[in-house]
């Protein structure tokens, strides 16, 4: 056994998971899948006096599709949820990045809610949620409240959420017409932390780009929109190689690398210039087969 | 540093083990593959990281693979848990098997009950797995010894055998 001791409580619905969490606030953990947690507890990064082990919740591990979105339940299985989004075109996003997250039997395990609360910076689950727009909702023993995803992050391994709120669900609305979505991660070898990623979204009206969310990840201290060159898009026709030319030149000098982890700031910073550039070929290339 | 053992959490479990129904109660911090292992005797599943890297903990929980070093026995509660010994003795991986003999897929055996796993839960799910794929879903086990090479031509042939018998 190499976890410190802990008291551990698998409480059967969300309200006793969140009065225990509101009683124990600082000194408990939740245990989602515990694909991280378990090697923290097991490293002894984590010596939480409390586990909250909240598999036992009924309902929260349901996905609900509607004409407005998908709402995920926190507890969804990132297998599950791959599962779910496999073939919808709206979700391709997902579809696309999931596979990236570690290895088949991790996400058997591991929860889209336990992803998107730890916050790792090379996750892809939190840049997934940037790139659309996604809202995670929060819940405790004083209500429930709602967080758009691009306030969330706030910085390494840290979220916006209260320590006595738990996340339950993320809803991602189903993105407009014309919304094109990309996913590409460099990695030493699948299911690795990737050393760059990019989620992209781009909104194309006839080669046009009208609108665009290109989020890097694990590059900075948490996923980072570069906005300089999302602006260097608009209004320019997915085919305009100059515009992309400067768009990336924008990523690459624009973008925060932080530093330490598998590789230099350097070598990042032109990952996300040789990202930016294939998925904006990619976007061109299905731009056109929509509108042409 | 003492520990205060006296203040250990123990939990209450009824887990079905390779089809048999087992009563326990155990550590609150004792890892799923632990209690197999030290308390049950299944010594098919390996430990090596003991933070999810290696794969060589791998077991099914209902009906999925799973890391055995990063789930709690008091997690299994209720559960269906099989090891490389039921799935085995079930007979379900003997394609496996004999292509792993065949091609030499194994020499120490230390990640091998992971991988059988790990290859048939592909193999149920996916009909012709090409070698990338198969390189993408063994990246999670380690092997020390074989080079990967061999396992991926294992698993190819147990692919293919399996869909001759398919009759596609
Ligand atoms: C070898 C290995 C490789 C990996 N590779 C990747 C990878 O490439 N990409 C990637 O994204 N991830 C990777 N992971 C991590 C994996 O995806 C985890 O499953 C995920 O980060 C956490 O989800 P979990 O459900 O397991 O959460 P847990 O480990 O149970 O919890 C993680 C943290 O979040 C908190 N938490 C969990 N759920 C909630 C909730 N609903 N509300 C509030 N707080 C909560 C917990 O208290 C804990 O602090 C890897 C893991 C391993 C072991
Ligand atoms: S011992 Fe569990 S993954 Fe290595
Ligand atoms: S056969 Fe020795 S680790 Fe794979």
């Amino acid at each position: 056994m190499k976890p410190a001791l802990f008291s551990y409580a698998a409480p059967r619905s969300l309200d006793e998971a969140l009065v225990l969490l509101a009683e124990h606030a600082d000194d408990a953990q939740i245990l989602a899948g515990g694909q991280s947690l378990a090697p923290m507890l097991n490293l002894r990064l984590a010596a939480p006096d409390w586990l909250i082990d909240v598999n036992r919740v009924p309902g929260l591990d349901v996905i609900e599709e509607t004409a407005e979105g998908l709402r995920v339940g926190a507890m969804t299985r990132q297998n599950a949820l791959l599962d779910h989004v496999a073939d919808a075109p709206d979700w391709s996003l997902l579809a696309q990045a999931i596979p990236h997250v570690a290895h088949r039997g991790i996400r058997n395990r591991g929860t889209i809610g336990g992803s998107v609360a730890l916050a790792d910076p090379a996750a892809e689950a939190p840049a997934c949620a940037i790139a659309l727009d996604a809202v995670i909702r929060l819940a405790s023993v004083r209500g429930e409240r709602e967080v758009p995803a691009s306030d969330f992050f706030l910085g390494l391994y840290e979220t916006a959420r209260e320590p006595d709120e738990m996340i339950v669900a993320v809803f991602y609305p189903r993105p407009a017409p014309g919304w094109l979505f990309g996913f590409d991660e460099v990695a030493r070898r699948r299911g690795d932390y990737a050393l760059a990623g990019l989620c992209a979204g781009m909104r194309v009206e006839e080669a046009f780009v009208r609108d665009a969310r290109l989020v890097f990840f694990a590059v900075g201290d948490r996923p980072t929109r570069a906005r300089v060159a999302e602006d260097a898009l608009i209004g320019r026709n997915v085919a305009d190689i100059a515009a992309r030319a400067a768009a990336c030149a924008a990523a690459r000098a624009g973008i925060e690398v932080m530093p330490g982890g598998d590789c230099g700031v350097e070598y990042k910073r032109r990952l996300v210039g040789v990202l930016l550039e294939r998925q904006l070929a990619r976007f061109e290339a299905m731009g056109g087969d929509r509108d042409g | 540093m003492t520990v205060d053992f006296a203040q250990e959490a123990r939990v209450r479990i009824e887990t079905r083990v390779n089809g048999r129904t087992i009563r326990a109660e155990v550590p609150a911090r004792l890892s799923l593959v632990e209690w197999l292992r030290d308390e049950l005797g299944l010594t098919g599943s390996h430990v090596g990281c003991e933070h999810g890297v290696c794969g060589a903990c791998t077991i099914v929980v209902d009906g999925s693979c799973l890391r055995g070093c990063l789930m709690f026995a008091a997690q299994a509660d209720g559960c269906d848990v099989e090891t490389i010994e039921g799935a085995v003795a079930s007979g379900r991986l003997a394609a496996l098997q004999e292509a792993f003999y065949r091609h030499a897929a194994l020499q120490c055996g230390f990640c091998t009950s992971g991988m059988l796993l790990t290859a048939a839960e592909l193999l149920a799910r996916e009909r012709n797995p090409g070698r990338q794929r198969i390189r993408e879903e063994l990246s999670g086990n380690y092997c020390r010894c074989t080079g990967y090479q061999s396992i991926v031509d294992a698993v190819e042939v147990a692919a293919r055998a399996q869909q001759e018998e398919n009759g596609s």
